[in-house]
This record gives C-alpha cells, structure tokens and sequence, in this order.
C-alpha cells in the first residue's frame, strides 16, 4: 500500500472535521460541510482551497524560454513579467502531457504550477529535454498553494482588483506570499502560492477574513459547471488540444513538440470534440458512461447551479453543436441529455443550461 | 440541514444501512442517518416503478449524492406501492429527515416471516460500532 502523502495543512483539514480522501497520491479535504454549500458560497461569496498537492517546477538559466517555447503549445513570448499564461505540454501526437499555467518571474526564470499526479512525469519530461543554460527543478515541496475563489474574495483578503492571469509579490495581514490572479472556478479569486511553513498562519487569517474552506468536492463541481477540463479525465496523453476545444492555447505558428500533429488535425478537422451537455432528465452521468452514438462521458456530476446532471464527454464532431441531443447509458438506463455552448454555467447571463 | 444521528427502537434495520417501519402487512423502506451522512447531501432518487416486485437482499433503487452512487437495499420482499415522491423531487429531504419525510417507498408485503431475520435497533448501533 502507498503511504499518501499531507500538505502543511492537513491537521488544519483534520481540526475542521473534514472529510479526507486519497487524491493523486496524497490525503485531502473532499468536504467540510457538505459539497454543495460549499459550491455556493464560492459562487456567492468566497471559498479558500488547499491545492499545495500541484506541483511546482522552476526552469531557470539563459536558454529557460527556449526550452519552454519548446516544449509548451502556447506561445511564452507574449509574456513580459509579472504575467501567467494557461498551456499544455504536449506529445509527439498532439497528446496533452498536462495542463499547466505558466508564470514569467524574469526572462531568465519561469514558474509551472502543475497537476499533482503529473508533478513526477513533468519533471521528467523537463528533465529528459533539458538544453544547455536551463536547468529544471521541483520545488513544490518548498511551497503550499492556497486558492481562494468568489466574488467577494478580494473584498474578503483586502486586495485590489487586477487583470486576470498576472501575479506579484504581496502579503495578507504581513504573510509575504506570491498572489496570482488564476483560478479553476470560473470565479474572480486568487492563487496564493506560500513557503510552507508559513502557510497554517496564511490558512488562519484567511478563514479569519471570513473565507470558508472548500474540499475538493466543490472545486470538481465548480470546474465542470464552467467546464475547464480535468487532466486525466477530459485531456491527456491520448487526446489532442484541437478535439479537446483547447486550440485557443496552440500557438500553431510556433515550433513546439506535436505541433505538424495539431495543424495536421486542425486541417482536416478533429473527428470527435469534447462536448458539454446537460441532462433533460433526472439523471446524473458519471466518467465512463456510453454515450450513445459514439463516446463517452470524461467528467460528468451533479451541477449544484442548475439543479441538474452536467457533464463532458468526447461525441463525433457532427454531433458536438449546441442543442443536439445525446443519449446517455446510466447504468444500462438511456437518458438524454442536449449540448449546450460552454461554460456550462455562465455568471453574466445566467447558466446556459436546463430547457 | 443534517440530522442529528439516531437510530429510533421502532424500526426494523438491514446492514446494509437499510431500516423498514413495519405496519401489519406493509412497509415503509428508507435509509439510515449512517447511510445519509456516508452519501452526503443527496442529489438524486432512482425510485423502483410503482406495482414492481422487490426481493429482499436485493438493490430497488439507488441514490447519488455529488460524489456517489449507492444501490438500495430492501430489508424485504413485497409489491411497490407508493413512492415518495418529495424525495424524488427533492432528495435532500432525507438528509435532513431519514426516518420521517425522508421515506423512500411502501410495500406490501409478501413474506411478513422475513421480519425476524432484521436487527433492531441495538443490534444496528452495534454493528456500526464494530465496523
């Protein structure tokens, strides 16, 4: 049996009562309260994760953006510091490594805040395409990572607005931390990455402000219902950025591993497309389900805004338009559901879903 | 939301945390506070068709909470007579009244002898206690 691993925060988790579970290797929070208060207080007011399980990699040295402007579909050279970018690390095939954002600390120093059960295989691939003047390291053990997501999130944590996908140095009640502004909700909010033994302290002041903490029940909840995808569910080695609807993030004018793969796709257009879908009837699609037709559901749950069963699933390209409707195997039950326009759930003009 | 945990002397309770409230030669079926609390706050209720056939020791129905799936299983056999059609509607009425409006379905009873093989109460609560 594999020992899990504890962020810095775990007996925090254990003294709020929360409900641990074994994620990518590590023992974390799924709930406090309950999944779906939780879900809502970030919509409406604000919610502070533990996320110190992704990984941090440093790529440092002269050649550090040649090296990522490799190896990375997006193109680094819009950054200037101070700036985050979201990108994959791609395959031979197109194939999506991970998913990643990508933090310019100066033009000789890079940060990648990476997924937990990537952390390993992303050092290595780093590793194994290391050129002369770069040089790779792990530090995630070095940091934990707290995201604090809602609109009332910056009001709570006393912090000014900025434009999303930037960062800088800062500090909450004189906790030195890096403050990016990223997030994985859909919500306005912030990342703050910590030295690790600073972070119970950050942790405290921030439920002090009023910040509820949220498991990763909710943070799987939220994602969906604005459907950014879910490494290892809806995206990896085997599926491609274009047929993932993550061609926004391929700068195909640039040379990088898999690129003559996308264009190639992108060209003849994907075969299947990853689909959002909301059910018509009571019914809520779980990964793995057939879709009938061809594919399958990669994400699917229970959307606490809509009241209804969402998902994600890979369909055939012709049955990946907006109000086609799907018909879904729940446990040998066909239930339909229709594809609805992403996000799923939409602050400004209301959730796009239900019928 | 949640209730507070009980177990009430009145019922009849199967280990897989289901109870039945047995009256003459019908049942009403639920499930248990420890059930409700493992699920989390339930989100959905496959119900068994009204007029069907359940045999005991056999799932009925499911529920699902955001995270989870779990069958039901009847403590006993009979005919489906009535479902609870709040909890259809809102199924979170059993996280917050297990044993009351969070009733799931009715049944006539086809073999009121299975009764006997149930726990009561003390015999549930000991059963959790040593798993």
């Amino acid at each position: 049996m594999q020992t899990l691993l504890r962020t810095p925060l775990f007996d925090r988790h254990v003294a709020l009562g929360a409900r641990m579970v074994p994620f990518a290797g590590w023992e974390m929070p799924v709930q406090y309260e309950g999944v779906i208060p939780e879900h809502m207080t970030v919509r409406t007011d604000a919610g502070v994760f533990d996320v110190s399980h992704m990984g941090e990699l440093e790529v440092e040295g002269p050649s550090a953006h040649e090296l990522l402007q490799s190896v990375l579909s997006n193109d680094l050279g819009k950054l200037g510091d101070g700036d985050a970018q979201y990108t994959l690390l791609t395959n031979e095939t197109g194939g999506i490594v991970d998913d990643l954002i990508v933090y310019r600390l100066s033009p000789f120093r890079f940060l990648l805040i990476v997924n937990a059960a990537n952390r390993d295989s992303d050092f290595d691939w780093l590793k194994e395409r290391e050129i002369a003047g770069s040089d790779v390291r792990d530090v995630s053990d070095e940091y934990a990572l707290l995201a604090v997501q809602g609109p009332r999130s910056l009001a709570r944590l006393g912090l000014a607005e900025a434009p999303g996908f930037t960062f800088d140095e800062g500090e909450i009640d004189g906790i030195a931390c890096m403050i990016n502004r990223t997030g994985y909700t859909g919500e306005q909010g912030v990342e703050l990455l910590v030295p690790a033994e600073d972070a119970e302290e950050l942790w405290d002041r921030v439920v002090e402000r009023g910040v509820t903490p949220a498991g990763l029940g909710a943070r799987d909840t939220l994602r969906l219902e604005v459907c950014y995808p879910l490494h290892g569910n809806d995206i990896g080695p085997e599926t491609d950025a274009i047929s993932a609807g993550l061609g926004w993030v391929c700068a195909l004018g640039k040379v990088f591993t898999g690129v003559e793969e996308l264009r190639r796709i992108k060209e003849a257009g994907p075969r299947e497309r990853l689909a959002a879908f909301v059910m018509k009837e009571r019914a809520i699609p779980r990964q793995g389900m057939p879709i009938e037709g061809g594919g399958e559901v990669t994400s699917g749950t229970h959307s606490p805004m809509l009241d209804r069963g969402i998902g994600m699933g890979y369909v055939p390209a012709g049955r990946a338009e907006p109000e086609t409707e799907l018909t879904i195997d729940v446990r040998g039950k066909p239930r339909r559901a229709r594809v609805v326009k992403k996000p799923i759930y939409k602050k400004e003009a209301g959730p796009s879903g239900g019928d | 939301m949640a209730a507070t945990e009980t177990y009430p002397d009145e019922l009849r309770y199967h280990p897989e945390h289901d109870w039945a409230r047995i009256h003459g030669d019908e049942a009403t079926l639920g499930i248990t506070w420890f059930a409700q609390d493992s699920l989390g706050e339930l989100v959905h209720f496959e119900p068994p068709e009204a007029g069907s056939t359940i045999a005991k020791d056999a799932s009925y129905g499911e529920v699902e909470s955001v995270k989870a799936v779990s069958d039901l299983i009847t403590p006993l056999s009979g005919e489906v007579i009535e479902i609870n059609q709040k909890v259809v509607d809102a199924p979170e009425t059993v996280n917050e009244d297990p044993y009351g409006e969070g009733w799931l379905v009715r049944i006539r009873l086809s073999d009121q002898g299975e009764a006997e093989s149930l726990l009561d109460a003390a015999s549930y609560r000991q059963l959790l206690e040593e798993a």
